[in-house]
């Protein structure tokens, strides 16, 4: 299962190397996005702000929302579902692959949007580094309920607003565990409380796609 | 007999059990000593909320569960699940509003960002998607199997929801009925008033879920027969 989750997410890798739709598009977008709640927030707001934490997440969500649109694109191309089926591959291993293929994605734009709060809001380098550990698990978990709710919102095959619906409530609890425990990081307070709901949140994610996944892509 | 008898008893007895409540409630219990009149309130929202998160939400959740157990899957069961999560959805409505006019003058804002109304306020959320995600398929069985599991993922911030008083601490209070301790933090004629609510809209629940579904069962069978139609007008043509 784990070789097979592998090949899965280096396929989607390396699609996703090849447009660059990551690098281009999505992650100059996000940078925009912290810029623009940076305006937002006005010259005053904007630096040492206790937002940052909110803003990085909400940026994130943002991402996550096109990417998980994106790794459903490439799912949805001619053909791939066939070969899925025909090759006789385990959806749990489809679910794993792309799921992980989904948080290189989220770590890498994750990256860059620490790096644009660090410039544009001021957060403490040293600080945003004790966060890191958080800021993975989430955008982990972000990545496993995506790709399950993109299969159930029938991705490229459903209607583009359906996904933002279904996901915000799932995501919610994700990106408040993740504020808080950024926040802590910052501001000092219970940084692993949080991070071991983000833990728990993975996991759970996690178990329940690699359950439910294959019933989602019977259709 | 007993299920005509209780088919057309359930209508009445629910009327007369929730007009029980309201007179028992406004006319014939005490005001609270602290809050006054504005604990009334109890005889409505607890049970709002109950019927709100475990009976309807509990309903679609198990129905779903049964409908991809694949001993036991039927159109019945999402037929079912997709009327009790409709149910639902009004009732975690109704359950934030009465919430809400109990805590302006107590906490002194309509809404607070309280760990109990946040949480109940996602599962909202997510009834309403459940039923955004029925509009947006065709296909019934392809319907039915994404909805079921919609609803199973729903169903974990049902328990969310339930401790959330005791995980986090803040403004909403703790339970009065199901307490960690299981004593009733109610009495007398206040507490009988709670139970008989309680009662009445469990009952308000069935019924409206009977009468949603019979609805629901009415429009799948226009459909069907609307295809038969269809296709016997085709036969016809081809005929000609």
């Amino acid at each position: 299962m784990i070789r097979l989750a592998l090949v899965v997410a280096r396929k989607d890798l390396l699609i996703e190397r090849r447009s660059r739709v990551l690098l281009w598009q999505v992650v100059p977008f996000g940078l925009m996005a912290l810029l623009l709640a940076g305006l937002a927030l006005g010259p005053r707001g904007a630096g040492h702000s206790n937002a940052a934490p909110g803003l990085f997440y909400l940026v994130m969500l943002l991402v996550t929302l096109l990417m998980i649109n994106r790794s459903r694109a490439i799912e949805g191309a001619p053909g791939t579902r066939s070969s899925v089926a025909t090759l006789g591959i385990d959806p749990a291993s489809v679910f794993l692959g792309k799921s992980l293929a989904l948080a290189v994605e989220l770590w890498l734009a994750g990256v860059v949007i620490l790096a644009g709060a660090v410039v544009a809001l001021h957060t403490a380098l040293g600080a945003t580094a004790t966060a890191v550990p958080s800021v993975v698990v989430t955008l982990a978990a972000l990545a496993c309920a995506g790709t399950l709710y993109g299969a159930l919102s029938g991705g490229g095959e459903g209607p583009a607003t359906l996904l933002p619906i279904l996901s915000f409530p799932a995501f919610a609890p994700l990106l408040i565990a993740g504020e808080r425990s950024y926040s802590a990081a910052l501001h000092g307070g219970a940084l692993w409380q949080w991070w071991v709901i983000s833990l728990v949140a993975l996991v759970a994610y996690l178990s329940v796609g690699i359950l439910l996944y294959g019933v989602l892509e019977e259709s | 007999m007993m299920k005509l008898l209780s088919q057309r008893l359930l209508g009445p007895v629910t009327l007369v059990l929730l007009a029980l409540t309201v007179w028992l409630g406004i006319w014939v219990t005490p005001p609270d000593r602290i809050q006054g009149n504005l604990a009334r309130l109890v005889y409505v929202h607890p049970a709002v909320a109950w019927v709100a998160l475990y009976v309807s939400f509990g309903t679609a959740t198990i129905a779903s569960g049964l409908y991809l157990w694949r001993r036991t899957r039927s159109m019945v069961m999402d037929r079912v699940a997709h009327c009790a999560m409709e149910v639902s959805a009004v009732f975690i409505i109704l359950t934030l509003i009465t919430g809400s006019i109990w805590g302006r003058p107590t906490w002194g804002v309509w809404w607070a960002w309280d760990a109990r109304l946040t949480s109940t306020a996602i599962l909202g959320v997510f009834a309403l998607a459940y039923l955004a995600l029925r509009r947006a398929n065709d296909d019934v069985e392809v319907r039915a199997r994404r909805s079921a599991v919609f609803a199973l993922l729903a169903a974990i911030n049902v328990p969310i929801i339930h401790f959330s008083v005791q995980w986090w601490k803040t403004l909403h209070q703790n339970a009065t009925v199901f307490t960690s301790t299981r004593t009733l933090l109610i009495h007398g004629i206040m507490a009988w008033t709670l139970l008989i609510s309680f009662v009445a809209f469990t009952l308000l629940f069935f019924w409206l879920l009977r009468a949603r579904y019979r609805l629901e069962e009415a429009r799948d069978e226009e459909v069907a027969r609307g295809l038969e139609e269809a296709l016997a007008e085709r036969q016809r043509e081809g005929v000609r």
